[in-house]
Order: structure tokens, then sequence, then C-alpha cells
């Protein structure tokens, strides 16, 4: 009988290890799983697109000779002092609070060093962010914590939080570990609470009354910046259209690759649309309006080269923000500190649980002894280094297409690699001249 | 997201000025809804008259001979009147229902905006101001009447998608705010037989009032059903060929604030919008309760 | 006194003139007339001036003030002082949904009623309401004072962190983690306080009024309040 040869064990691809780990974890602890950063899974994105570089019929531009220009105006609508960046990539809003003092000084300094912008989080202006950023957008969120009309009026520009990929529809939250005595002071909260923030604002409800709001915010700082509304991609289409008919100057729209420093996983992976197919709905609903380029659009989650950069701007979008890149950028997850990692029970590239305060990189932590070990200086060269990498990398795409400025790249200039993304994109499937979902099929 | 406003007089004296104080109050929510404003608009009956209040995106083809044709697909005597792209055709009340399937046959291009003894709709794209003048709504008299200014959220900036809907004889409704489970009303309402002309929310949201009331429900008990069986949030103003009522969701965001003399009641998402009505200093002005129904009839 | 028409001069023209005050001015005693419900009066404004709006006003009138005194003649719109940072907003009549929302500083007083939200985020302002407050009031409240003469509508409180809740009418329900608290001699001393400076005084007396705070249940999450999630 033994002779028999028997069934090698096999897995369920449904109950996979890590699917019932999660079982597991749920049933000995009574409290869903929190966790950083933004959707893990796969997903069609930016890679699944290919530029058709110049040859006979298209014609390239020279490296260095022949001009590429990469900036950007922001704000043209309505602002008195429009923004004005040298680099179409901007840092995305990131907490004090979620981040450590040295790690928003590196970002501050990186980003103006690069000719780009930095943007608060949820939890005010530091003096050090606004002091190392040349160029700094201040996040108007539902917490309103530390929320007041001289910081306003210091800010170069507003960005109304209606949402963010990670969890649209969701609010902010930063659990007891994080809350210092300079956190819990910031935010006028006890210190060592798990913080709970509201999903919705607390004056106002709907387009119609984001409006008035704008309208409110426009009067007290004078008419003088820019105001931004940001969403969380889910329908982007409508969303966009609304926040051009409530006032708004910018759009930032992120899909669900946008990180979070700590929010429910189910919600990271379950909600939203990747930022892929968000895109070109946005673009839709701008050009619908006519106000493509007149509105501008940042497009942000998942953004991590010179390429994804050039693909946005090519699908239509004004501009690109970085979040979860720039931290990587600065040294956050990187292989040198594995030991450290695997202490954490976690390994380089895969430690997401920036909510218990324990980053040996000293970037999503509020503990002394470990921010102490970062190094704002050597982090703000490290981010202006990977801003011009990535505007290089986009300005020689952009020449062998024939461009001689990033947003003259077009959706005709790309091509899909599968169906899924030729569809979302809005391209055609490579080599055919076939969009799913156009003309009936 | 959208403006509101509502008109009921109590005082017949003020009725030759109900368009004129409604066009004002929906001028000034104009910022709330530039996309397209619709009126209702509830006039003295004319005994054994009913009112068929039509559109067309034609209207020199379309209501050319209109009123002859009907005549004689009812047999009853039909009388037009054109009003830009609207035209009210007036027939014998007992002739109703047959009038407006006659008219579907004779100009299927042709929409139904209302349907009653004494309602009329006017809406169409545009700013407020220009759908007022182009309909003449300054002029109009009656006992009472609704008007929305629209954004469009969900669904398309068309004249249909434009509010009051009536999906009953004498009924209005317009909406402020965003439903969130009217996809599946929906199709249970179409199970139950009723039609549907777009994909718009605040369409659910009228059928579902009606289809209560076609039940034997009251207005009251109908709107009170509206919390129990519609979610998202909503305030609603409702017309009946007697009242007029108003009904907020249970968490009550969206903005509405009224006003009540001895001359009339009165309903606008902002204060803004009850500002030039006679008396309003002395007023009793106040917020609806969230998840309440409010009714006043004659 | 500077008397601004606001139907004839225009809001931008108004706010830009408030904010151009600044602490020195001479210019300290301003009204505002016909207001007609416009949106954003007198917000954004610092310095230590006396404002008067002659009539009612619409959305967001005194946002973020700091210093200035204002007193609205008529009823309020929707988040009146909202943000205030500092100084005294007085509304003679009601205030709609969000009064005082995310206040910080500063005495907002409402002899109306105020409508739903009233409070709701607040971070250390103070509020004194002669009438009623209506649903969802305090939600998420951390800091200040709420005085109510009147009664308070359903969900009072809800998520409240450390914001201190005084109601002498009935209270239609309490939301998660608000519950009823001892008044010791240091909360009559403060309503006295806080009544006196709302102009209220000579309507109540600190002995009736109850106190609500946190419970401080939902502080650090655990899976048997999951129900007031």
């Amino acid at each position: 009988m033994s002779d028999f040869p028997h069934t090698p064990p096999r897995f369920s691809w449904t109950f996979s290890p890590e699917v019932n780990a999660e079982i597991r974890r749920a049933a000995a602890s009574g409290i869903y799983d929190i966790r950083g950063g933004g959707s893990k899974r796969r997903l069609p994105h930016f890679d699944d697109l290919l530029f058709l570089g110049a040859s006979i019929s298209r014609y390239p531009l020279e490296g260095y000779r022949e001009k590429c220009a990469t900036d950007v105006w922001l704000g043209t609508r309505f602002a008195k002092t429009p923004i004005h960046l040298d680099i179409p990539i901007t840092i995305a809003g990131m907490s004090f609070g979620s981040l450590s003092g040295p790690a928003k000084e590196a970002l501050g300094r990186g980003a103006s060093a690069a000719g780009t912008s930095t943007t608060t989080g949820d939890g005010g202006m530091t003096e050090e962010e606004r002091g190392h950023s040349k160029t700094l957008v201040y996040q108007y969120l539902p917490s309103r914590y530390g929320m007041n009309p001289d910081d306003l009026r210091r800010a170069d520009a507003i960005e109304v939080v209606v949402g963010q990929g990670a969890k649209p529809g969701g609010g902010g939250m930063l659990l007891g570990q994080k809350i210092s005595d300079r956190v819990a002071e910031m935010r006028n909260l006890p210190k060592g609470i798990d913080q709970r923030s509201a999903c919705r604002h607390p004056d106002w409800t709907g387009p119609d009354d984001l409006e008035i709001k704008i309208l409110e915010l426009r009067e007290i700082t004078d008419w003088e910046k820019p105001i931004y509304v940001k969403i969380g991609g889910a329908r982007p289409y409508y969303d966009t259209a609304l926040a051009v008919k409530a006032g708004a100057d910018v759009v930032v729209l992120d899909g669900m690759q946008g990180g979070t420093a700590a929010t429910q996983d189910v919600f990271i992976e379950h909600v939203g649309m990747p930022t892929l197919a968000c895109l070109p709905q946005a673009v839709k609903a701008l050009q619908d309006l006519g106000m493509h380029r007149k509105v501008q659009l940042i497009i942000s989650g998942g953004i991590r080269s010179g390429a994804d950069v050039a693909k946005a701007l090519a699908l239509g979008a004004d501009a690109v923000s970085i979040g979860t890149a720039a931290l990587i950028a600065l040294g956050d997850n990187d292989p040198a500190l594995e030991e450290e990692y695997r202490k954490l029970g976690t390994t380089a590239g895969a430690y997401d649980d920036w909510h218990e305060g324990r980053d040996p990189a000293g970037i999503t932590t509020q503990d002394p002894a470990l921010y102490s070990r970062f190094d704002p200086v050597l982090g703000g060269r490290r981010l202006k280094n990977y801003l011009k990498v990535m505007t290089l990398e986009a300005q020689t795409i952009a020449r062998a297409c024939g461009k001689s400025h990033l947003h003259n790249l077009e959706p005709e200039d790309l091509c899909a690699l599968t169906i899924e993304a030729a569809a979302m994109a809005g391209v055609p499937l490579a080599g055919t001249d076939w969009i799913p979902g156009r003309a009936g099929f | 997201m959208c403006g509101i406003v509502g008109l009921f007089l109590k005082d017949r004296a003020l009725e030759p000025k109900l368009g004129e104080m409604l066009t004002d109050m929906l001028v000034t929510m104009t910022d709330r809804g530039p996309d397209s404003a619709g009126i209702a608009i509830y006039g003295r009956p004319q005994k054994g008259k009913a009112k068929l209040t039509v559109q067309s995106a034609d209207p020199d083809a379309d209501f050319a001979g209109l009123d002859a044709a009907l005549s004689a697909a009812i047999g009853g005597p039909v009388a037009i009147a054109v009003k830009d792209t609207h035209a009210v055709l007036t027939v014998p009340s007992a002739r109703l229902d047959s009038a407006r399937s006659a008219v579907r046959t004779l100009r299927p291009s042709v929409r139904i905006m209302s349907a009653g003894e004494e309602i009329e709709i006017y809406k169409e794209v545009g700013l407020p101001k220009e759908v007022a003048a182009r309909f003449g709504l300054r002029g109009m008299s009656g006992t009472h009447g609704i008007g929305h200014t629209r954004m469009a959220t969900e669904s398309a900036v068309t004249t249909m998608g434009a509010h009051p809907f009536s999906t009953g004889p004498d009924q209005c409704l317009v909406h402020n705010g965003s439903l969130s489970n009217h996809n599946s009303v929906r199709r249970e309402l179409r199970r139950a037989g009723m039609t549907f002309e777009t994909e718009n929310d605040t369409e659910v949201a009228a059928a579902f009032l009606t289809h209560k009331m076609d039940e034997g429900e009251n207005l009251g008990q109908a709107m009170a059903a509206t919390l129990t069986d519609l979610d998202g949030f909503f305030t609603f103003v409702v017309g009946t060929r007697n009242g007029f009522g108003v009904v907020r969701d249970p968490i009550a965001c969206k903005p509405a604030v009224m006003a009540e003399t001895d001359q009339y009641v009165a309903f606008g998402s902002e204060y803004r919008a009850l500002v030039n009505l006679p008396g309003i200093e002395e007023a009793r002005v106040w917020e609806p309760e969230p998840a309440t129904v409010y009714f006043w009839e004659r | 006194m500077q008397t601004f028409d606001l139907a004839a001069e225009g809001l931008r023209a108004l706010n830009a003139t408030l904010h151009a005050l600044k602490d020195k001015t001479n210019e300290t005693v301003w009204e505002v007339v016909n207001p007609r419900g416009a949106h954003a009066i007198a917000a954004g404004v610092d310095a230590p001036v006396e404002i008067t709006v002659r009539g009612s006003t619409g959305y967001y009138c005194a946002g973020m003030n700091k210093q200035a005194t204002i007193r609205i003649r008529g009823s309020a719109g929707p988040g009146v002082a909202e943000n205030m940072m500092s100084g005294t907003v007085i509304v003679d009549g009601d205030a709609s949904q969000y009064a005082g929302a995310t206040g910080r500083g500063g005495l907002l007083v409402i002899k109306g009623n105020a409508s739903s939200r009233c409070g709701i985020s607040m971070k250390g302002i103070d509020i004194v309401v002669h009438g009623n407050i209506g649903h969802m009031s305090a939600f998420m409240a951390q800091s200040g004072n709420l005085v109510v003469l009147g009664d308070a509508g359903d969900a009072l409180g809800d998520s409240l962190y450390e914001a201190r809740i005084f109601v002498r009418g009935r209270v239609k329900s309490l939301g998660a983690d608000c519950i009823e608290k001892e008044v010791r001699p240091e909360h009559l001393a403060l309503l006295a306080d806080l009544l006196r400076r709302g102009e209220a005084d000579g309507k109540a007396r600190p002995e009736e009024f109850r106190r609500y705070g946190s419970a401080r249940k939902l502080y650090n999450f655990s899976i048997d309040n999951a129900g007031a999630y």
C-alpha cells in the first residue's frame, strides 16, 4: 500500500497562506489589520503602456542641445499668485506626525533644490517645513488639526482634501504610539490616545457647499493663493467636474496605489480605482467642460520613475505627485537596515507597520532615538537626486517622441500591452488600432 | 447638488406675484446650481380641464398643429399655449390619460414634463435667469410653486435631468443631496410597473412617492417612508395639488431654511433666497428638523 | 464709526478693507449694512476692532476670526465663527448648522437657537447658546466649553475628547462615549464666568446645569467597544 505515490501538498489559491495568517490574526486580536502604504496588489498600471518613439514619420530632438522644457504653472484660473514649478513632480501631503521632523525637513530641502513644492499633511504646518520648503502647499482637511489663518496666509497654495486614494471615503488615523508631546500639542489631543479623524469636513458637505467654502478661503487669503481640491479616485469623472464647478484652480487625483500612514488594510486593497483608470476619466471631465489646462490636474498613486511621469503627462495630467517614492528615496525600507527589520518581524521592502512608530530608518517615527539617525541634509540631497533623475528620464522619452515640452506628450504617443490597460488608458493595444470599449466592442 | 426654493401662499392677494417671487428666489440660488433650472407652478384650476406641459427640442415642428391633431385623437377640445421650447395643452380632465398616450403617439420625441389639473413644469439647461426669461416665469400666477437650480453630480446635464421631476398627476419633487441606493430602488419600482426617463437619483425619489401614494398612502406617510427606504443625503421639497411638503434625511447635512408668515410658507437652501420676501424681517424663520415630515395643505 | 454698505460695494471690498486693519488702527468701530444673507462676511479679520453686521448673514460669517468683536444683529448661516482663533462673536438671532465648528479660541454667543453640529470638532473655543442646540452637537469636540441654556438634540458629544459640555435643559440623547459627569465647585466658577461673558447671567444660574464629558473608553481601541464605532 505504501508504495503508491501520494498526492503532494497543495495550497489553495483562495485560502492562501497569507489569507489564512490574516484570519488567524483577526481571530486572536479582535481588531482589523492596520498598516501604511498603498495598495500592494499587482494592478494595471503605467508599466502596461509603452511610448512609440520617433522613427521615419516622427523626428526626435537632440539631447541637451535641443531643449525639452519641464516647467509647469499651477493655479492660473483664479489666483493672483499662481505657482510656477521647474519640474512637474511635486511632493504629496504627508503629515508631521506620521513623518518625523527630520524627514519633513529633508523633503523640504530636496524639493526646494529641485524647484518644486511640498505639501503639509493631516497635522498642520511646522516651522521647519515652512522654513525649508520654497513652495509649500497647505492641506485643509476634515480634522482641521492646527488650522489657522496665519498659516493659510503663509502658504503658497491651499489644498482642500476631500479624500485620498488609499481610502476614498475614509478619514485619517494616527494610533497612540505616535501621538508624542509635540504632535499632541499641534493637534490639541491628549498624548498617547488613538486619534480618530472624521471622514467628512465638519462644516460643509457636497460640491454646492464646497463652492461656498472655497469662497471663504479665498476671501480670507485675499484671493492670492491657488486652491487645490484633492480627491481619492473612485468616481473621478464626476468628482473632477464638480471640483471645477465648485471653483477649484487645481484638481489633485490620487489612485489606489497612493499611500497612507495608517489605515485598515481592507480599505487600501478594496476601495478605489487604479491610478491608470482614474486619470483619463478626470482628463475627459476637464475636456468636456473646456477646462483642460485651465484647471490643472495633478495625478498621484504609484508614480516611481520618469517613465511614469511621462506617461501620466501624455494621458493629460499637468503634473504628478509622489509620496511613497519620496520616502523610499529618503531611505525608507532600505536593505542596509535588514537586521532591524527582522527584529520587527518583517523584512526590507515589506515593512509597513509605520503606525507603530518604530521605523529604524527614523522616517515614519516620533521616537527621538530613532529619528536622530536620519540626516535631513543627506536626505534632502537624495531626494533632489531622485527628482532630477525622474525629470531627465521624462525628458529623454519626450525628446525621443519629438517633444520640446513635456506637456506636448499626448495619448497618441502610447500603446498598451494588455487589454485592461488599453481599456483603462484609452490607448490602442500595441500593433492594433483596438481600444476596448470604444466603437461598440 | 443644488439650490431649492419653494413658496406656498396663504394669502390669495399674493397669487399674481407668485412667479415673480419664485423667479427672484431661484436666481439668487444660481451659484449652487449653474447647470440647469426648473420650476413647477400650481395655478388655479379651470373647471373640468386638465393640463399637460410638454417640451420639444424642435418646438416649431412639433407644436405646429398639435392642438388639432390631439383634439381629433381624444375627441375633445384642446387648447395650446406655446412658451419657447415648452407648450401647455389644456384638455378635458376626463381625457387626461388618453391625451397623454396620444401625445406620445403623435409626437414621439416630445417629452411630457407634467400632467394635472393645476401643475405646469418648465425646465431647461442654462442659467436660472435665462431659463426664467425664456418661459416668462416672472409673469405667472398661482397658489404654490417649487423651483430648483442644478449642479449635476452623477448624471448628465440635460433637460430631462433637471428638476422638478413629476411622476404622478399634480405631483412634483426637487432634491438637494445625493442618494446612495437609488439604483436598487429603481429596479424595485420598475418591477412594480413604473417607468423612468433618466438615470437620475431624484427621479427615483419622485417615483417612490408616487408609487406609495398609488398604493393608498397619503403624502405624509409616503414622505415618512423615504426615511426608511431611501439611503443617502437628501432634502426633498414636494408639491401636490393642494399641498407642499419638506423632509430631510436623519443626518441632515444639506442645508434647509424655512420662513412662515400669515401670508406664506417659504423654503430656501440658503437664507439669501428668502431676503426679499414681504415681511421677512418679522417672519418665523427656522430650519426643519432631520427625519421629520413637514406638510402644509389648503 | 465706519459704515460699509455691502450691497453697494461688495464682499471683496469689505474683506479687503477689514484685512487692511492692523493692531494699531484708529478705525476701531465698524458697521456693515445690507448683508442680505451674503457669505464670508468679515472672514479672516485680525485686529482688535468692533464690527456690527446689521442683518442676517449667509455661511461662514466671522470665519477664522482673530481679536475682533463681531455682532450679528440678525441670524447667521452655517459655520458662523468657524475656526475662530480669538475675539468674540455674538449672534442676536439664530445660528444655522456647524456654529463655531473647529473653533480654537475666543467666545461665540448665540442668543437664539443653534442648529445641528454646534461646536463640531471644537478645539478650545467657548460657546454659549441661550436657546437650544440641534443634533450631533459637539461631535468629536476636543477642548473648550459648550454651555446651553435650552435643550440639546440627539447624539450630544458623540466621540467626545476633552471638551466640556454644560446643558441646563433636556438632552434628547447622548452620543458615543459621552456621559454625564459630576459638577464640582470649579465647574460652577467656570460656568459663572461663561454665563457672564456670554450675556446670559441674568437668565440662568450655574447650579441649574448638568455637565457632560468623555467616558474615555474610545481613547485606545478595544474590540469590545466595536458597537460604538
